[in-house]
């Protein structure tokens, strides 16, 4: 098994390579504003620094969201790809579970929350690093005090709103690296992971054009 | 010819995901998903329900494309893609779509301009473009005359709309007279069964000392509106075919005069016509019909290709490649305000694209 991991859901731009049982290589920058630069010349760094081709990549791991869409079109679009160019399986993971995967909190419950702009997060319950309880969802801080009230939480939105989340704490972002390796274990389980289609929760912004304005002076 | 080069392009700027195959300057495959109808709704198009739409149909539409021209991927040549002007949100699903592709089959990557990927595309029809050339450019995006040399090189633009596209004053006055969105087909139907000269709308920008080759639609916008809407008050009925072939007739007129104009000031033997607004049949009339009158060669792609497609990009990139032009780097981005002048992005150390992937696929 040799998985190329990617994730542009979150301000990180996050790739790694993992043979199944480890790591082998991992690059992550956080920017959250240039994903589309970024992503390429990653994968790019990653395989060099592995010494290995994109062609002994045996299934592509990415990154499903939630995260605003423009950057997390970027990593579903590259990995969806990149299976049609190869051949091989593209295989989705929620990024919020990247995130639970990699945090150290041993005993559950916990939230893992990321920023999800415009003074919301995106945000699910956990009973361990590996089970979800909840559906992702997005919400104003605020509105979710009570439910997340006296849980440890991570992650960048965690951290963002220290009034609904006192216990914040690290990791802040999603490395591509937790993501492999909780795909591995899954795949490895004979588990089926999800579509790689993204997880906007959020309509899109569309203005319905008010009726033409009348230009007649009156 | 088979030592021509065979290149993919992916076009997203707008509306359409377009990926379209050539072999230099033939035609293999021009596979296309719209989400027009999602935006009818809307009146316009609405961009992240335009980039939404992309990311669903890109893979399907690059395989419908390659089974179409009946090629391998492992035979292309490069592989061309829309960097801009466009949509930013749009126009980065195509570049992403395309520097993973490339990068993944160990091919050069070209961005190029969405603009002279238009003027390119004729080639796959009418074969070389002509040089120079002379392009009027009409779509809900653009309206721009350009001159261009070597459509890989040199685009220079000598006008352009001061408001709105043509396209858009289109849209505007179909939403005006009910007819909904898309407004060009439906106007250039009803206008098909009216009298251009029921009704005298003004032409815009063309007095003596108004910019030659500039354009403006919003004028003619409001004057169209205002006449409709004063019908509608004096409890009259509107006479749709009169209004619509009136209002085609002086968006036309003024089209193809200025671009009449600029082949003769400039010496250009030759008019291109492309975006969709180049479907319309009067258009396309009354160019031809000046044209003759002026001595010029026209040239005008069938409609299909006149539309944003992928075709076109793949034409550009396929001359990218005959002509040795630098490839783009792995860091290319969408660049949603490409001036026209750029005709392609090319990469800052461009063997690096051929060393990297190489490397990758064949050590
Ligand atoms: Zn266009």
């Amino acid at each position: 098994m040799l998985l190329l991991a990617l994730d542009t859901a979150t301000p990180a731009v996050t790739v790694a390579l993992h043979d199944g049982s480890d790591v082998i290589a991992s690059a992550s920058q956080v920017d959250a504003r240039r994903h589309g630069e970024l992503l390429l010349p990653a994968v790019d760094r990653v395989l060099a620094e592995a010494g290995i081709g994109l062609d002994a990549v045996t299934a592509v791991v990415v990154g499903i969201g939630p995260g605003p869409y423009t950057g997390l079109r970027v990593g579903l679009m590259t990995a969806d790809t990149f299976g049609l160019a190869l051949g091989v399986p593209v295989h989705g993971v929620c990024t919020l579970d990247g995130l639970a995967y990699a945090s150290d909190i041993a005993e559950g419950p916990f939230v893992v929350a990321t920023d999800a702009r415009r003074k919301e997060v995106y945000w699910a319950r956990y009973a361990d690093s590996r089970t979800r309880l909840t559906d992702p969802a997005v919400d104003r801080p605020a509105d979710i005090a009570d439910q997340v009230a006296g849980l440890p939480a991570v992650g960048a939105g965690a951290l963002l709103y220290p009034d609904t989340f006192p216990e914040a704490r690290e990791p802040e972002h999603v490395s591509a690296a937790a993501l492999a390796g909780l795909a591995a274990e899954r795949l490895a389980a004979g588990e089926e992971l999800p579509a790689p289609r993204p997880l906007y929760l959020r309509r899109p912004d569309a203005q319905v054009p008010k009726n033409y304005k009348v230009v007649t002076p009156k | 010819m088979a030592d021509e080069p065979l290149v993919l392009g992916i076009e997203t700027s707008c509306d359409e995901t377009g990926v379209g195959i050539v072999r230099g300057t033939t035609l293999l495959a021009d596979a296309i998903a719209s989400s027009v109808d999602e935006h009818a709704r809307f009146g316009g198009v609405v961009p992240e329900v335009a980039s939404r739409a992309h990311l669903e149909a890109m893979v399907p539409t690059i395989d419908r494309a390659l089974k179409e021209a009946g090629v391998s991927a492992r035979d292309l040549d490069g592989i061309a893609v829309t960097a801009g002007p466009g949509l930013a949100g749009a126009l980065l699903v195509g570049v992403s779509a395309a520097k993973a592709y490339a990068y993944a089959l160990g091919k050069p990557l070209y961005g190029v301009n969405h603009l002279a990927s238009h003027i390119c595309v004729d080639q796959l029809e009418h074969g070389a473009l002509p040089e120079p050339t002379m392009a009027l450019l009409v779509s809900g995006g653009h309206s721009s005359l350009l001159m261009s040399t070597d459509i890989t090189s040199d685009v220079r633009p000598l006008g352009a709309t001061i408001d709105d596209a043509a396209g858009e004053a289109f849209d505007k006055i179909a939403r005006v007279l009910d007819l909904g969105f898309p407004g060009g087909p439906v106007i250039d139907r009803y206008a098909r069964e009216g009298d251009p000269r029921a009704i005298a709308f003004p032409r815009g920008l063309t007095g003596p000392r108004d910019a030659p080759y500039d354009f403006s639609f919003s004028g003619l916008k409001t004057a169209v509106a205002r006449w409709i809407e004063a019908k509608r008050a004096a409890g009259e009925e509107v006479p749709v075919r009169d209004v619509a072939a009136s209002f085609q007739e002086a968006v036309v007129d003024v089209l193809t005069r200025k671009a009449v104009r600029a082949c003769k000031d400039e010496g250009v033997g030759h008019l291109m016509i492309g975006g969709g607004v180049a479907a319309n049949s009067r258009l396309r009339a009354l160019a031809q019909q000046r044209c003759e009158a002026a001595g010029i060669q026209l040239r005008v792609p069938r409609p299909k290709l006149c539309t944003d497609n992928g075709a076109m990009v793949a034409a550009l990139g396929a001359e990218m490649v005959a002509r040795n032009r630098a490839a783009s780097s792995w860091d290319l981005s969408a660049d949603s305000s490409l001036p026209v002048t750029d005709t392609h992005v090319p990469g800052h150390g461009h063997d690096h694209v051929h060393e990297v992937s190489k490397e990758n696929l064949y050590s």
